[in-house]
Parts: structure tokens; C-alpha cells; sequence
């Protein structure tokens, strides 16, 4: 049988110095895949090659050649020495290399598990495989079961719901609260990295308009350029609060910059719209009691980082059941793998072709109102039918044995029978 | 007959089954299931009702079952209408179960033979009491959503986002449900007051008497006048809105019901 195999390296096995050496580009790939099924030791091939992994599959006529292939073709990039590669290299065979396959498709095997990527990541990769004529019958079947079930565990379970990033989880916030944010005023204040990531997730939700308000005006210009917004002068924030519905502040100071004193009356003149404070600052910006007056939220560093823990952990309760999908795929696909295999296919082909004949000659049998030795009869004359009919198909399967595309066959006489399932 | 009855009845627990069993486990073809049902429910519920009209010759609001089965007809209807125009799905989990349980109620009750006199033919009658019937059924739901819309405010301002929170909608959505509902509620209600006054002048020749069911209507629909007027002049909205439409429900349970327990009336009669 075929041995599938799967060796590589991810972000748990390797620093980002080594994966950023090993990364294939898209044309090096497929130059890669071209040399790599010219090796008689193997047959099929596919690679991929993201941020946080590199990783070759292939189905093996020879396990230990095409091993001996793919640690090569790893190696000779960029001249790593051996024993570093050796370090952080790991090997999948069979079942194993198909399960690892399916749990990285259904991102289980994500740094940020659940994140939507990494399907996509594969899928290319998929088509550089075809593109490069490396992939046949046994990955062209594998790939597509891995779309499947990386589906089905993103659509069963909940690994990739609700946000696993502070600045998402402000996002989510602001949709429970506004339920569109489309046409809301975002009103940042200060600057940082968390802070524009945050705004830059919220001008993807078609926000209507950020608002900089920051210490030094030139440097509020230049974000506001930046996020096509418009920039305010410090001293102009009052103003700006009622027409601002998410305000992000993340500023230096050392004390509040805005009380509850303050926003009392804002939410009078705003008529209650709701205000939703996103306060990533320490020390905070934001008074805690404003979370208190009607129709204003107050979220804080703190209670963001709480939530985005606990969707981590669900989304990792929820991983265990994508495990469970995964492990009846694996199975599934081990039993196609073995009905590949010429003596199962013949004796299916059998049993479909006995079946068939023994439901017409029931019929046939009871309108006729045959006798019972009439019956008998004629299930031998079908037996000894089917045998004649199956012979040159037996002889055809059976004499390809030895050759490279008897998979092929097999695999075409199941699908032209539907023998699987 | 009976039949039809208790296979609405049927239908609309299984409605109710299917938005709890979506409200905890969150599978997503749940609520098109419970809705299925309960567009069912509301059919046969339909049919109940207007086989009944037609047999009687009048409105089948005649005693207290009869109007129970009405009431809950107008809550489904006006939980339908939610749904298409909100999206409100969760609030299934209130609609169905409280329609289930009026008309399990209702149906519990003894249906004794109302005298049919000539009141009950009048068209404006039939006006008065559909929409009558219809505009509480608003004020229901509103109630619903402003529980609601409570739970997910308190979920966000307390910051647990882990449950109630992932599985009720938006403020914004709650609140917005919540404003139709009592702007649809205080229409119909509204009309439903004017063609009862105009009945009533043709009946017993006086527009207004003082009865305490006429009296404690005008106190429902001042107060939900005030609640309207408050968020279109000062902006009431969320949390008080909520809190308002609540409380309003109270309010209209006791003119519905507890005004013709405590006192005799000319709307006695229907609730006998």
C-alpha cells in the first residue's frame, strides 16, 4: 500500500529564524513539487509553507526514499546545517500524517486556534500541487476529505467564534452594543499600537468617521491622515464627545481625562444615544464610574484581556470536539485508502453485481410465479453470468499489480460502480 | 373542533421546545424550526377562531376562555410580525411559551353559552375589539424585549460576556424592537379606544361613562402617551424604555383582567 507521509516544521518546533529560512515561495513550490515527484520514491506531493509552518506531504511508494527526499529538499535551502533542521523536524506517517493534515486545515494546530487563514493558506497550496501536476489520486482524496472536515468543524464547533485579540473583542463589544457599527464616529485619543490596531478593525466595519484628538496636534494629523479622519485639538474634546458614539483612549496621562462629572451632561445633549469607552491606557484614562451613568459602557485593558481569556478558553473546550471530527475522518479516509487495495475492489465488485441480480430474479421470480427449482436455476445461469462478466476486469486489475497507476484503476473502477458507500 | 385546539396547542409547545433548546445549545436551524411551528399553531389557531365566529354568528370574545383564546391569537400574530420585521429570534423564548400558556389556560376554563344579544354583531365592535386585542399583544411583546433588553444591559455593564450576552442581540436591536412594538401597541390601542367610544354612543348614547374598564384604558394609554412622548422629547431610551414598557404591562394585565374580577361593568360580561 502507499504510505502517506508528512514531515516539516511549525512555530512549537522552530524559532521564527529557522521558518523564515525554510519559507518556499509560490514559484519555488511548484519548481520544488516538479523535482520532488521526478524521485521514484514519490509519487504525489504537496507543500505549504505559511508564517508558522512549513510542511511537505506526500504519498510514497518508498517511505524511506521519499524521506530521504524531503529532508534533502528542506535542507538544501538556504544551506542549513543538518543538525539544527534535524532539531525541530517532524515526521507523520499514515494515519498520523492525515490526521496532522486535517488539524491544521481546521486550524487546530494554529498559534491562535480557530483563526480562518489557514484554510485558505492550504487550498493554495492545493492548487500549486495541480498546477505542478504533484498531486494524483491519494492527495487529490485527501485534500478535498481536509476541506471537508475543516468545514465542518468551523461550522459544528465553535473554535472560531468570538474574538481571541483585545482589539477584536472591543469590536464585539461595540456590535453587541450598536449592532451596526456602519455609520458610528470612533473618537480616539492618544495613540499606540493597540490602539490603532483597534481602529483599523473598526474602519473594516465601515465606521463613519475617526476623530484624533491628541496632545501634540501635528502628531494627531499625521493619524488622522492615516486613518482618513480628522484631526482635533486637545483642548476641542468636550465638543467632540457628543458627536463620537466609540471613544478609544490611550494616552500617557497620569490621572482620568474624562469623569463622570463630565459625561453626565454629554449624554443628556446626545439624548441617551449610547457611548461605548474603550479605555487601553494604564495608567487608565477613563473614569470607572462612567460605567455606572445610563447608556455608557466603560471597557478597561483589564476587563478586555478577561474576555478575550475566557473565548480562549472555550474556543479550546470547543477544539476538543473538532478533535473528535477529526478522528472519524481519519478513520474514513483509511478505509478508502484501503479499499484501494485489487482484491477488496474485486470481491465489492462481486457482492454489487450478486446483489443486483438476486433483487431482479426476486422479482422476476414472484410475477412469474417460478417454482422453486426454477428459481434456483436460474440464480446459478446469473452466477455463472457475473463470473464471465468479471473475468477480463479481474485479469485487467490483477495484471497491473506492479505498475505505478494501479491506483488509478482501482480508483476508477470504485467510482464507476460506486462501490465506496 | 377541539382537535384543531389541541393541536395548536401541541404545535406551540413544541415552538416554545424548540426556541428554549435553541437558547441553550445555539444551533442555528432551531429557531427556523420554532418559527415553522408556531406559523402552524397560528393557522390552526386562525381556524379555531373563525370556525367559532361563524358558528356563534359574533366575535368570539364572548367569556373569558373565548377571550383568552383571542388574546393569545393576537400575541402570536404580534410575535410573527416582530419576528419579520426585528429579527428578534430569541424572543421566541418568551412569545411561544406565553401563548402556549393562555391558551392552555383559556382551554382549561368552562366555556359557558354566551347569550348572543345584538351588541356583538355590530362591525364596530369587531373593530373596537381586534384592535383592542392587538395593540395589548404589542405591549406584551414589548415587555418581552425590554426583559430582554435588561438582561443583555446588565450583561455588558457587568461584563460577563460569556453567556447571555453571546446569545441575546444587540442594545440597539432590543431597544429599537422595543420602541415599534410600543409604537404599533399605542395605535392600535388608540384606535381601539375610539371606535369602543363611537360603539358606545350608538349603544347606550354616551360616548364616555365611567366605567372602570374605560377608565383604567385611558390610564394605560396616557401612560404609554407619556412613555412615547419622554423618548421622542428628552430622549428615553434603553434601560428606562425598558423598564417603562415593563411596568406598562402590569398595568394593561390589570385593566385586562383584574378590572373585571374587582368590578362590575359593561365589560363584565365578556369575561364571565
Amino acid at each position: 500500500m502507499v504510505d502517506i507521509v508528512l514531515i516539516g516544521i511549525n512555530h512549537k518546533t522552530a524559532p521564527v529564524e529557522l521558518r523564515e529560512c525554510l519559507a518556499f515561495a509560490a514559484e519555488e513550490a511548484e519548481e520544488a513539487l516538479r523535482r520532488l515527484v521526478g524521485d521514484p520514491a514519490v509519487r504525489e506531493a504537496l507543500l505549504y509553507s505559511t508564517c508558522n509552518r512549513v510542511e511537505l506531504l506526500m504519498a510514497a511508494e518508498n517511505r524511506d526514499g521519499a524521506l530521504a527526499a524531503g529532508r534533502g529538499l528542506l535542507a538544501a535551502r538556504n544551506r542549513l546545517s543538518p543538525e539544527l533542521l534535524e532539531g525541530s523536524l517532524y515526521i507523520h506517517e499514515n494515519d498520523d500524517a492525515v490526521r496532522h493534515l486535517f488539524r491544521v486545515a481546521s486550524s487546530l494546530d494554529s498559534l491562535v486556534v480557530g483563526e480562518p487563514q489557514i484554510l485558505g493558506q492550504i487550498k493554495e497550496a492545493y492548487r500549486q500541487a495541480l498546477r505542478a501536476k504533484s498531486s494524483g489520486v491519494i492527495l487529490n482524496r485527501l485534500m478535498h476529505r481536509a476541506f471537508f472536515v475543516a468545514k465542518r468543524v468551523r461550522t459544528e464547533t465553535g473554535i472560531g467564534g468570538h474574538a481571541v485579540s483585545v482589539s477584536y473583542a472591543a469590536v464585539e463589544l461595540g456590535r453587541k452594543i450598536f449592532g451596526d457599527l456602519a455609520g458610528k464616529r470612533v473618537l480616539l485619543i492618544g495613540a499606540g499600537e493597540m490602539a490603532e490596531l483597534a481602529v483599523e478593525h473598526l474602519l473594516r466595519q465601515k465606521v463613519a468617521e475617526i476623530l484624533v484628538a491628541n496632545r501634540t496636534y501635528e502628531h494627531g494629523l499625521e493619524l488622522a491622515r492615516r486613518f482618513q479622519g480628522r484631526a482635533l485639538r486637545f483642548e476641542d474634546l468636550p465638543a467632540a464627545l457628543t458627536e463620537a458614539d466609540i471613544i478609544l483612549s490611550s494616552t500617557g496621562a497620569p490621572g482620568f481625562i474624562l469623569t463622570r462629572d463630565q459625561i453626565r451632561p454629554v449624554l443628556r445633549h446626545r439624548r441617551n444615544r449610547p457611548l461605548f469607552f474603550i479605555d487601553i491606557a494604564v495608567p487608565r484614562d477613563i473614569d470607572p464610574e462612567i460605567n455606572r451613568l445610563e447608556n455608557a459602557y466603560v471597557y478597561d485593558i483589564d476587563d478586555l484581556q478577561g474576555v478575550v481569556e475566557e473565548n480562549r478558553q472555550d474556543r479550546m473546550k470547543e477544539a476538543v470536539k473538532g478533535e473528535r471530527l477529526i478522528d472519524e475522518a481519519v478513520v474514513r479516509f483509511r478505509q478508502w485508502r484501503e479499499g484501494l487495495e485489487v482484491v477488496p475492489t474485486i470481491v465489492a465488485l462481486h457482492r454489487k453485481l450478486e446483489a443486483i441480480g438476486e433483487q431482479e430474479l426476486r422479482r422476476t421470480a414472484q410475477s412469474r410465479r417460478w417454482a422453486e427449482g426454477d428459481v434456483e436455476a436460474a440464480r446459478r445461469m446469473l452466477a455463472a453470468f457475473i463470473n464471465k462478466v468479471l473475468h477480463e476486469p479481474t485479469v485487467f486489475l490483477k495484471r497491473q499489480g506492479h505498475r505505478t497507476d494501479q491506483t488509478v484503476s482501482v480508483d476508477f473502477v470504485r467510482k464507476l460502480f460506486h462501490l465506496d458507500e | 373542533m377541539e382537535e384543531i385546539l389541541i393541536a395548536a396547542i401541541f404545535l406551540y409547545l413544541l415552538s416554545a421546545a424548540a426556541y428554549l433548546v435553541y437558547f441553550l445549545l445555539q444551533r442555528p436551524l432551531l429557531p427556523r424550526a420554532g418559527l415553522a411551528a408556531l406559523i402552524g399553531a397560528f393557522l390552526l389557531h386562525t381556524a379555531y377562531l373563525a370556525a367559532a365566529g361563524i358558528r356563534l354568528g359574533h366575535f368570539p370574545a364572548a367569556n373569558l376562555r373565548e377571550t383568552l383564546f383571542c388574546a393569545a391569537w393576537a400575541v402570536a400574530g404580534a410575535f410573527l410580525y416582530v419576528q419579520g420585521r426585528y429579527g428578534v429570534k430569541v424572543l421566541g423564548l418568551y412569545a411561544a411559551p406565553l401563548v402556549a400558556g393562555v391558551l392552555i389556560a383559556g382551554a382549561l376554563l368552562p366555556g359557558p353559552p354566551a347569550q348572543t344579544t345584538a351588541l356583538f354583531q355590530s362591525l364596530w365592535l369587531m373593530a373596537h375589539v381586534t384592535a383592542v386585542f392587538l395593540g395589548e399583544a404589542a405591549f406584551a411583546l414589548a415587555c418581552g424585549v425590554g426583559v430582554l433588553y435588561l438582561l443583555q444591559e446588565k450583561a455588558i455593564k457587568t461584563k460577563k460576556t460569556r453567556y447571555v450576552f453571546r446569545r441575546l442581540p444587540s442594545l440597539e436591536l432590543l431597544d429599537n424592537a422595543g420602541y415599534g412594538c410600543i409604537v404599533v401597541g399605542f395605535a392600535l390601542m388608540t384606535l381601539g379606544l375610539i371606535t369602543g367610544l363611537v360603539y358606545a354612543r350608538a349603544v347606550w348614547g354616551r360616548f364616555w361613562t365611567w366605567d372602570p374598564k374605560e377608565v383604567w384604558s385611558g390610564v394605560c394609554w396616557l401612560y404609554y402617551a407619556a412613555l412615547l412622548h419622554g423618548r421622542l422629547r428628552s430622549g428615553w431610551r434603553g434601560r428606562r424604555s425598558a423598564w417603562f414598557a415593563i411596568a406598562g404591562f402590569g398595568i394593561l394585565l390589570f385593566t385586562f383582567l383584574g378590572v373585571n374580577l374587582l368590578w362590575e361593568g359593561h365589560h363584565r360580561a365578556f369575561t364571565r
